[in-house]
């Protein structure tokens, strides 16, 4: 699971000890380049959905979805995507309330599936988020895009597009905001641990 | 959240909501195709129950078998209690086999309570006596909730055979915990003695008179079952009488709808019909008793979900 990172709720403060990695420039950027490398990757918007795993995976989903469609015209099915009741570590802290997931109308059998989540780092979500799309029909083919891949998987997963590689130990946090989710700029730092 | 589910009391405010919005997403997994969470794999539920019940064994059975639980069904009437086994051996003998949840029915009243002293699983109060059903009230609360919007402020009134009923005592309980106003009527001889210190320490307003209370406009009308196999003695003189008294019949439907046309009607089933209901107000588009049944396995899913999937005890 990514872990801390994927339960920080919106608005949080951030570490004041912690560095900026990308500013909302950079990540406007960055989805700008995924949203052409996903229309590149597909020869186009056909048969696409796109899919956030909540809570920021969602926004991020929706920017990518504007995005295509001021570059291509086109109107790409977008929804979101909760993992909660497929995690493997639902034993190891309290229980919270599963989020929304929203299919869009045309289901997902036979489509290609875009599953967007903001941090990929265990590979655990990502798992959880196939169990859970299974369940729901039998896509063509998934594919993933993340703003940012931390490294430290535990799982055989890579994402197809990435925002942003950063290399950073387990003690380490990365943390996430979006204006949209938590009502601020943009902005990813990465806190805590003594590697520098 | 406790680690048991004995008492809709058990239940802050916050508990409740998490408990609704978590079965509002499990309604959603109810439309899918695959109705299967993986959520409680390796997780055994046994359903213990001493007294007849249909709607509730079976969701709590399709809600555990839904999040992949293994669940056991064990009646009063085939079991060892019919040998002469005392309760306590029973449970304990359950117990012993390392089961995650004892989902327990039973004639007594307290039986729940008792039980959560004597095991280590987690024991969910699927209707101890005339005392309390506590999922029985989060279902109504939700199917309430998913047509009229937030309970807070609104008004409920309760209806019929209060002396018997469990599911009024949980209802009224988990009502005032979200907020809404409550009115309980019955005829004297059904209005439980010693309710009046409890409704002047958490505002339930008593009457005994339905046409009244419907005249005043209430937001949801909650009929309860007449539960004959529970009466001794002479609580109404004919069944006709208590009709005519309390019933919810085509007259009084219709004075409803005139004070309230959005009100709706809940009865926690099995129904009378002809005696508290009338089959106009059952089958009424304001009546929501499928609607309750159809809440019934997302509700007992949460339940479930919130009880057993998180760590120990959650926090």
């Amino acid at each position: 699971m990514t872990r801390a990172d994927s339960i920080v709720p919106p608005g949080q403060p951030l570490d004041p000890d912690g560095r900026t990695v990308l500013t909302a420039s950079d990540v406007a950027r960055a989805l700008r380049r995924i949203a052409h490398e996903i229309l590149e990757h597909n020869k186009g918007p056909d048969d696409l959905v796109v899919l956030g795993i909540p809570s920021r995976g969602v926004e991020l989903a929706n920017r990518l979805v504007d995005l295509i469609r001021e570059v291509e015209g086109a109107e790409v099915p977008v929804g979101s995507l909760d993992i909660t009741m497929h995690r493997d570590d639902l034993r190891h802290q309290p229980t919270r309330a599963p989020m929304h997931t929203q299919i869009p109308s045309g289901g997902i059998d036979d489509k290609v599936v875009v599953l967007v989540d903001d941090v990929l780092y265990s590979g655990r979500t990502i798992r959880a988020a196939l169990d859970a799309l299974s369940d729901l029909g039998r896509p063509r083919a998934v594919r993933l895009a993340v703003l940012v891949d931390r490294g430290h998987r535990e799982l055989p997963i890579r994402a197809d597009h990435v925002g942003k590689n950063l290399p950073t130990s387990h003690a380490e946090k990365v943390q996430v905001r979006l204006a949209g989710h938590d009502g601020l700029e943009d902005v990813v730092r990465i806190a805590g641990g003594d590697a520098r | 959240m406790n680690r048991h589910l004995l008492s809709s009391a058990d239940l802050t405010r916050d508990d409740v909501r998490m408990l609704l919005a978590t079965a509002s997403e499990m309604h959603e997994v109810q439309r899918r195709d695959v109705k299967k969470l993986p959520t409680l794999r390796g997780r055994t539920i046994i359903n213990l129950f001493f007294e007849d019940s249909t709607r509730t064994r079976s969701s709590f059975e399709i809600a555990g078998k839904w999040m992949s639980a293994d669940t056991i069904n064990i009646t009063g009437k085939g079991s060892s209690a019919s040998k002469g086994e005392s309760l306590r051996d029973t449970v304990r003998t359950i117990d012993a086999m390392a089961v995650d949840a004892i989902v327990m029915r039973h004639m007594a009243s307290g039986a729940a309570h008792q039980v959560a002293q004597w095991v280590d699983a987690s024991v969910i109060n699927a209707g101890d006596g005339t005392h309390e059903h506590p999922t029985q009230a989060l279902l109504d609360a939700y199917t309430i909730e998913q047509r009229l919007g937030d309970l807070d402020g609104a008004h409920v009134a309760i209806v019929g055979d209060l002396t018997h009923s469990r599911v009024f005592r949980s209802n009224a309980i988990m009502l005032r915990t979200l907020g809404a106003r409550v009115t309980l009527v019955a005829p004297p001889t059904l209005m439980p003695s010693g309710i009046r210190p409890w409704a002047a320490a958490d505002g339930l307003t008593l009457s005994d008179d339905l046409d009244a209370v419907l005249a005043s406009g209430p937001d949801a009308v909650m009929m309860l079952r007449v539960q004959r196999e529970r009466m001794s003695g002479g609580f109404f003189p004919t069944p006709r009488e208590y009709t005519v008294g309390f019933g919810l019949t085509r007259d009084r439907l219709r004075a409803l709808a005139d004070a309230n046309s959005d009100a709706v009607i809940c009865h926690p089933g099995p129904m009378n019909r002809g005696l508290e209901i009338s089959a106009d107000a059952a089958d009424a588009a304001r009546s929501l008793v499928l609607d309750q049944v159809s809440a019934g396995v997302a509700v007992r899913m949460s339940v479930l979900y919130h009880l057993l999937a998180g760590e120990g005890v959650a926090a």
